[in-house]
């Protein structure tokens, strides 16, 4: 098997990380995998292998055809895959659908679920995150990404669970 | 907020609260910590700012620190005015991150009452709020900052949008922004040569397990620090307990791993903690890896109760104020490393209760 971001060399250095019930693997040669993050046996972080990340497994997407620059700040889809870092808060619409698929394959899911600023925040939190969740559930099973749908539905258990337990 | 002279020398006057033995199960746990990732909607991140879009999110973030109710007391301390030492003190503080010692232009760090909450400015995110409780206390932690946060917000306007959460310069942010990590003391599973084992379980199930200094150092000693890697796709509080989880066993296997030591090989246990304290007690000269070593099996002793007459608070301090900025604002001046290794076993004598 060849590395998976020279593509030059044998793959020696193989890892492994669950998250979220998702496996992701990532064969590396010697030198890449020392490059990219040293003590990959104890110390394999995410972020460290980031801008290898968005290389690897990346599909063929609009933004990949086009690099499109952000009208904001000036950052190209380019210059994103290379440093790994977003311009501004417009970089996040500018590429968002092939950061849509990065953050599923950093994070396990593309859907925030947690606490809001006060100007974004809704009446009742309980309700409507359960609301939100039946929703973004239907929604997945119509694209039939079964893959997310599942993990959605795990969340509802744990609301569910969690729910009887407080009360 | 208020302003003295020189709010560092302030600090080294006082004990963080972190520092104090007061958290639940101070044994194995040290700190707990969390740190929310914030952007101002309206400037540009940190890749693509300027001089004068740093200068100005500086200035929005003051004014809105100073509607705080959480930061009434706190110092607003700009990164360029102070000294080196005096920055390298806020990093051996946990209070500031090396990036933001080495790059001090326009960029500064808002220090809350006790340390216990802080706000970095202008780091990779424009606001690297932080709360840090002493002992497992990832929920009191959490508590603090939540609120600080939502004060925060009241004055200044955080990008977000509702699918990807708050937007951070870089994607492992994404989403709640948070980082909460906790850091650990586990030398019997280090002597007992499980460690490598556990880490590696560790970041098998999504979290990140680094030495005590963070990001790309080794682990010094026997201290480790236990962190979310993911951020986006759970709740706050779900992201905590899942942490939690986790490090319950692995205190459970260090509790284990202790007692087996108690058990099969007491007497060199003992001995190794005995030395320690002897060396401690009259050495001239100590380097600080060495310290870190002795201080860590002087502790361990501690906390297996095989030794009394030394308090966990007492030696929390001495981690710190081994460290080399820690020891230089102590003696006043600027130390040479070998004048430090003198200055720090001088330290350690007095401390410890032998002269």
């Amino acid at each position: 098997m060849l590395c998976e971001l020279c593509k030059k060399s044998q793959a020696t250095v193989h890892l492994t990380e669950i998250v979220n019930d998702e496996m992701a693997e990532l064969h590396l040669c010697d030198t890449c995998a020392n490059e990219k993050g040293a003590q990959v046996e104890s110390n394999f972080g995410l972020s460290d292998l980031l801008s290898g990340l968005t290389d690897y497994g990346r599909n063929d997407e609009e933004e990949e055809r086009s690099n499109p620059v952000c009208e904001n700040c000036g950052m190209s889809y380019e210059e994103f895959r290379k440093i790994g870092r977003l311009g501004c808060s417009v970089c996040y619409d500018t590429f968002a659908s092939s950061l849509g698929s990065l953050l599923k394959r950093i994070h396990g899911s593309p859907v925030h679920l947690g606490k809001a600023p006060g100007r974004f925040a809704k009446p009742d939190k309980g309700k409507s995150t359960m609301g939100d969740l039946r929703s973004q559930l239907e929604t997945a099973i119509e694209r039939e990404d079964f893959e997310q749908a599942a993990v959605i539905r795990d969340q509802i258990r744990r609301y569910q669970q969690k729910k009887a337990k407080d009360e | 907020m208020s302003k003295p002279l020189n709010p560092i020398d302030a600090l080294l006057k006082k004990t963080s609260t972190w520092l104090e033995d007061s958290g639940p199960m101070p044994s194995i746990v040290i700190s707990s910590r969390i740190r929310l990732a914030r952007n101002l909607d309206k400037y540009p991140f940190a890749v693509r700012t300027d001089d004068e879009s740093m200068l100005e999110v500086m200035n929005v973030v003051r004014d809105g620190a100073a509607h705080s109710k959480m930061l009434k007391k706190a110092h607003f301390v700009d990164m360029d005015e102070i000294s080196e030492i005096d920055r390298q003190f806020l990093v051996e503080r946990h209070l500031v991150s090396r990036e933001h010692m080495q790059n001090p232009e326009f960029r500064a760090v808002i220090i809350g009452d006790g340390e216990a909450v802080s706000v970095m400015v202008n780091e990779e995110d424009h606001l690297r709020i932080q709360s840090m409780e002493s002992g497992l206390n990832l929920r009191n932690a959490w508590t603090t900052i939540n609120r600080l946060d939502d004060e925060l917000a009241e004055t200044l306007e955080f990008a977000f949008t509702p699918k990807w959460g708050y937007l951070t310069c870089c994607p492992t942010n994404t989403g709640t922004g948070m980082r909460a990590s906790v850091m650990l003391h586990l030398p019997a599973l280090v002597m007992q040569k499980q460690i490598n084992k556990i880490l590696h379980t560790i970041t098998k199930l999504g979290l990140a397990a680094r030495g005590l200094y963070g990001e790309g150092t080794e682990a010094t000693g026997n201290f480790f620090q236990i962190s979310n890697q993911v951020t986006l796709g759970r709740h706050e509080e779900e992201l905590i307990e899942n942490i939690e989880r986790i490090l319950n066993q692995v205190i459970e296997h260090e509790q284990n791993a202790r007692e087996a030591l108690l058990t099969q090989n007491r007497a060199q246990l003992e001995d190794r903690i005995w030395r320690a304290y002897g060396i401690m007690g009259n050495a001239r000269t100590v380097s600080s890896a060495e310290a870190l070593d002795l201080l860590s099996a002087i502790r361990l002793g501690v906390d297996m109760e095989l030794m009394s007459d030394l308090d966990r608070t007492t030696l929390n301090e001495l981690f710190l104020f081994c460290q080399p900025a820690h020891l230089q604002k102590l003696e006043g001046s600027a130390l040479s490393p070998k004048e430090r290794d003198m200055k720090r076993a001088e330290l350690i004598r007095q401390r410890i209760g032998k002269t």
